[in-house]
Order: C-alpha cells, then sequence, then structure tokens
C-alpha cells in the first residue's frame, strides 16, 4: 500500500545564530515506509528531523525558513497549533527517556494529557505496549518503575508512550546508539512492524542499520542533502562521489 | 621523603582536619545539654516542655508558649514564602530569559547574606508600623510582623534550592514530554514538579530550620510578650479536643497579638540570669529544645534529598 507522500520538505533552511546548518533541503518522506538518514556526526541529520516536529522551537536564536508539508499543509505557517502537531509526529529520542514514574503511567501520560478517558485508559496502555512488543516482559508489573527497566526495554517503552498518542508519524533519532546489539535487533524488527501503521523517519550513524531498514535513505554532509534515493539503490549503485566514499568508509 | 610517605602524611592531616570539624560539634553539644541538665534535677522534663507558666522569679519554668509562639511565626512565614519562592523559582528556572535569571541570581545570594539584624530594624520601622497603621491594633509588634520578616528572610532559600532542583530534572524529561504534544505548563505540572519536588521540599525544610533558629530579627518585631491565649492554655489541659476548633478560630487573633520566640527568650534573659542558677540553666534548656528542632529538620532534609537522587539517577 503505497498511497504517496506523508511529508514533502521544500527548500529547507536552518540557522543556529550564524551557523548556517542546514541548506537547501528538499525531501519527500513517503506514507507507511522507513525512510533513513545517514551521515557523519555533525550532518545536520538530527537538526533536520526535529524540524519536521519544530522541536527546534526550544532552542534559542534558530532561524528556519523554507516549507515542511504534513499532508499539504505547512507545518511553518503562523497559525499552525504546535501542540496538536506533535500529538500527529511522536518522537523516540537517542538516549532513553522514560518519565520517574510507573510503567503504566508513562504510556498513560500522552493519552491523558489529550484526555483519554479513564475508561479507555487501560485498553490504550495494552495496545501500545504489544505494539512496542514489551507487553509480554511487563504485563505483570505494570505499576513498576519505569526506571528500573534495562535499557532497551527503556527505548522500547518510549516507543509505547509514543505510539499511544496515535501519531501518523514517528522520528526515531539515532534509537539504538545507546542500546546492546540484541536490544538494537528487537527494536530494528520492531520498525518493520510499526511501518504498516506509521510512517518512520529514522536517524542513524550506524549505516547497516539503514541498509537493514529502511526503504529510502537520504546521505547529508555538511549541512545538504547529497543524495537520496531508494536504500538499495543508494547503497550498491551511489550516483554521487561523496555518497560512495562515506559508504564504503572513505571518510566519516 | 618518599611519594608513598608524603601521601600518608597528607591524608593523616586532612583526616586530623575533618574530624576536627566534627568534634567542635560534638563539644558544643555535650556543652549545651550539660548546662540544661541542671534544671531537669528541679522541674520535669513533661513539665518544662507543656508548662504554660514562664515566671523564673517563682521557680516556674514552663517553655511552652516559646515553643507555641515559634511555630506560629514560623508558619505564617511559610504560608507566605513557599507559594512566593517556589513560584519564583518556577520562572526563573523555566520561564525566565537567560539574561533575567543571571541579573537575579546574585541579587538572590545577596539577600540571603543581608546580616539579620538589618532586617530586623526594616520590620521594626516599616512592618511594624504598617500593621499598626493599617490594622489599627494598639502595637504593630506581632506573630504577624514577624512571620513576615522571617518570610523575607527564608525566600532567598526556598528560591535558591527550588530552582537548582527544578533545573537539575534531566532536560529529556522535559522534551519527551514536549514532543508527545504537552503543553509547557502540562510538562511543568506532571514532569518538572513532580520531579523536583523533594528539592523544593528539602529547600522548604531548610527555610524552617532557619526561621527557627533566627533571633536578632524575631527580636525586633515579636514584642516579646510570654502571654499566650487563654485557648491554647485550656487545649493543654484536660478538655484539650473540644477546644481545638476555638483554638482555629482564634489564629487570626493570634496573629496579631505579641509573642516571644525561643531565641529571643534566651537573648533577652541571660544578661540577667545568675550564671549556674536554675534559670541560667533554664536557658540552655530552651536552647536544647531549638537544638532538637533544627537538628530533625537538617537531617530529614538530608534524607529526602539522598532518597530524591536515588528516584531520578
Amino acid at each position: 500500500m503505497d498511497d504517496g507522500n506523508e511529508i514533502e520538505i521544500r527548500d529547507l533552511n536552518l540557522w543556529y545564530g550564524d551557523n548556517h546548518a542546514l541548506k537547501d533541503v528538499n525531501l519527500d518522506i513517503r506514507k507507511n515506509r522507513i525512510t533513513a538518514l545517514i551521515g557523519p556526526s555533525g550532518c545536520g541529520k538530527s537538526t533536520f528531523l526535529r524540524c519536521i516536529n519544530r522541536m527546534n522551537d526550544l532552542i534559542e536564536g534558530v532561524k528556519i525558513k523554507g516549507e515542511v508539508l504534513l499532508n499539504g499543509e505547512n507545518i511553518y505557517k503562523k497559525d499552525v497549533d504546535v501542540v496538536a502537531l506533535r500529538k500527529r509526529i511522536g518522537q523516540v529520542f537517542q538516549k532513553p527517556n522514560p518519565f520517574p514514574m510507573s510503567i503504566y503511567d508513562n504510556v498513560a501520560y500522552g493519552p491523558r494529557i489529550h484526555g483519554v478517558g479513564k475508561k479507555e485508559l487501560d485498553g490504550v496502555v495494552e495496545k501500545s505496549l504489544k505494539d512496542a512488543a514489551l507487553w509480554r516482559e511487563v504485563s505483570d508489573r505494570l505499576e513498576g518503575a519505569a526506571l528500573d527497566l534495562s535499557g532497551g526495554q527503556q527505548q522500547r517503552l518510549c516507543i509505547a508512550r509514543a505510539l499511544a498518542i496515535r501519531p501518523d508519524v514517528i522520528l526515531f533519532d539515532e534509537p539504538c546508539s545507546a542500546l546492546d546489539p540484541i536490544s538494537t535487533h528487537k527494536i530494528e524488527d520492531l520498525l518493520q512492524e510499526l511501518k504498516k501503521k506509521y510512517t518512520i523517519v529514522i536517524v542513524t550513524h550506524n549505516m547497516q542499520q539503514a541498509a537493514r531498514v529502511s526503504d529510502y535513505t537520504g546521505f547529508f554532509l555538511l549541512g545538504e542533502m547529497i543524495e537520496f534515493n531508494r536504500t538499495r539503490v543508494l547503497f550498491e549503485n551511489p550516483e554521487m562521489e561523496q555518497t560512495e566514499d562515506y559508504i564504503t568508509g572513505r571518510f566519516g | 621523603m618518599n611519594h608513598q610517605k608524603r601521601e600518608d602524611l597528607v591524608k593523616s592531616v586532612l583526616f586530623v582536619f575533618s574530624i576536627t570539624a566534627s568534634l567542635i560539634l560534638l563539644l558544643i553539644i555535650i556543652f549545651l545539654f550539660n548546662e540544661a541538665i541542671r534544671l531537669f534535677q528541679e522541674v520535669s522534663f513533661l513539665d518544662f516542655l507543656f508548662g504554660t507558666k514562664w515566671n523564673p522569679e517563682q521557680g516556674l519554668y514552663g517553655a511552652f508558649p516559646f515553643v507555641f509562639f515559634s511555630i506560629m511565626a514560623t508558619l505564617g512565614a511559610l504560608i507566605i514564602a513557599i507559594p512566593l519562592g517556589v513560584s519564583c523559582a518556577v520562572f526563573l528556572a523555566e520561564i525566565a530569559p537567560g539574561w533575567a535569571r543571571d541579573a537575579t541570581r546574585p541579587v538572590i545570594e545577596l539577600l540571603a547574606g543581608i546580616p539579620s539584624i538589618i532586617y530586623g530594624l526594616f520590620g521594626l520601622v516599616i512592618i511594624v508600623r504598617f500593621i499598626k497603621v493599617s490594622l489599627e491594633l494598639a502595637t504593630g509588634e506581632t506573630i504577624l510582623a514577624g512571620s513576615i520578616i522571617l518570610a523575607a528572610m527564608i525566600l532567598p532559600i526556598i528560591i535558591s534550592i527550588s530552582q537548582d532542583s527544578i533545573e537539575s530534572v534531566p532536560k529529556s524529561f522535559k522534551l519527551g514530554s514536549l514532543a508527545m504534544g504537552a503543553t509547557n505548563w502540562q510538562t511543568l505540572r506532571k514532569i518538572i514538579l513532580p520531579t523536583a519536588l523533594p528539592g523544593i521540599f528539602a529547600g522548604i525544610i531548610l527555610g524552617v530550620g532557619r526561621a527557627m533558629g533566627e533571633t536578632m530579627a524575631v527580636v525586633l518585631v515579636l514584642g516579646n510578650s510570654e502571654n499566650m491565649p487563654e485557648v491554647v492554655k485550656q487545649l493543654l489541659g484536660k478538655e484539650g479536643s473540644s477546644t481545638v476548633m476555638q483554638l482555629i478560630n482564634q489564629v487570626p487573633e493570634i496573629l496579631f497579638k505579641p509573642g516571644e520566640a525561643l531565641t529571643s527568650a534566651i537573648l533577652l534573659e541571660m544578661g540577667p540570669a545568675q550564671v549556674g542558677g536554675l534559670h541560667y540553666s533554664a536557658l540552655f534548656a530552651l536552647g536544647v529544645i531549638l537544638f532538637c528542632i533544627t537538628f530533625v529538620l537538617s537531617v530529614a532534609s538530608n534524607y529526602i534529598l539522598s532518597r530524591s537522587q536515588i528516584s531520578v539517577r
């Protein structure tokens, strides 16, 4: 089921003060596909990710030009409700960041603030934990502290927490960089399940991971998007010399 | 001298210095209790703590009025200082732009460093007079005046400790909450404040300790009369429970009357008291009460802080 583009980015520029961090980025993110963003550290891929749910708004001195169209609507238009936008675009962070409360309350946090009633809450929590492949491990200790979980479990809890607000898009910012190989593997499997229902954008500096999980890959270098293509094509037959240098390990 | 020997020497010198500090504290405690013990050979401990009459000339040593007034003044100060201090800390930590934060921090630190007698003078000239005139009282030297001055004095403690603990809430919690479409207010209320609460609480407890132990400012504005309201005396008598409501009803009235704090009593009576006499010893016993209160408060505050670090990691 390929129903076109969920997000279209048009001529996006971003400055941190005088530092021109993103330069004329154009990119289409397809619905129900996994789009990976790769590139060396500091190339702007995480910055770009944060443009999609406007988390860059929280950083002082950021200036943004260009358009990010979510289903055709520019999210940088003046009257856009950022809170409602972030409800549609969930984010999972680099380091697992569960809140210092129970497992249940972590997952219920989003639905509660968005006004889901008490009766439905149990169902939402259970479904989200099941979708995040965590239910079997925690179903008998939902009232236990989230911070007592292992790193990999914490990260899946954060995914469950993001799923609980029923977003259309989920942004993953290097979700496995703090995890061991087994936890990483679990999350990669999970991504394949999630893409059936959600549009996924994942930033990773692990090229193998991008090659394994994604359908499309964009290569960033020094704030510019050098190349964007189907993952297979980009890795096996890159058009640009810089892309080839990077994926063959000649720099980065 | 080889390296190992030098290391050992440094270690033992540092050990001696650090032991000295603890030893001084220990000596002070022993001294305090030693001076107070003579009173309890004549007066029972309960009579001392809950006795309502203090008249050294007649041999009456009931410390309860002082305890009562100290607690009332401190409670009043808390009622003023907690909402002010915590909201100020929230503003500084979460809302204020960087330059405002940089400007306020030294001001608050300065506020904490002003000698307490200066607060007392300010209270005597401004607050006591204001209360007298605006409420048309016989004297403005009241518990209320003491509470206001104490509030001003503990405000810097509450603000700076609360601000520190709010700022030490990991940024990732805040980002996680905002990324799920929570508003700033929801994030503050449901994530940041609950996480910072143990720290805020510890700050408040430290403030209580400061307020209970404060002397110079309080002695100037409280009026120094150890006459307790009748209801409070009845409360300690037999028909205790029935008068609780009466006491609550009279709280405003009590606030507008003079009182005398534990610290004031020691300060004012130590001069006339004969060294080594019973009166002298009774004043040290007041000191023991004060010491126990502040000791418990500081232990409680440390305990809460240490637990909070475990839960946040």
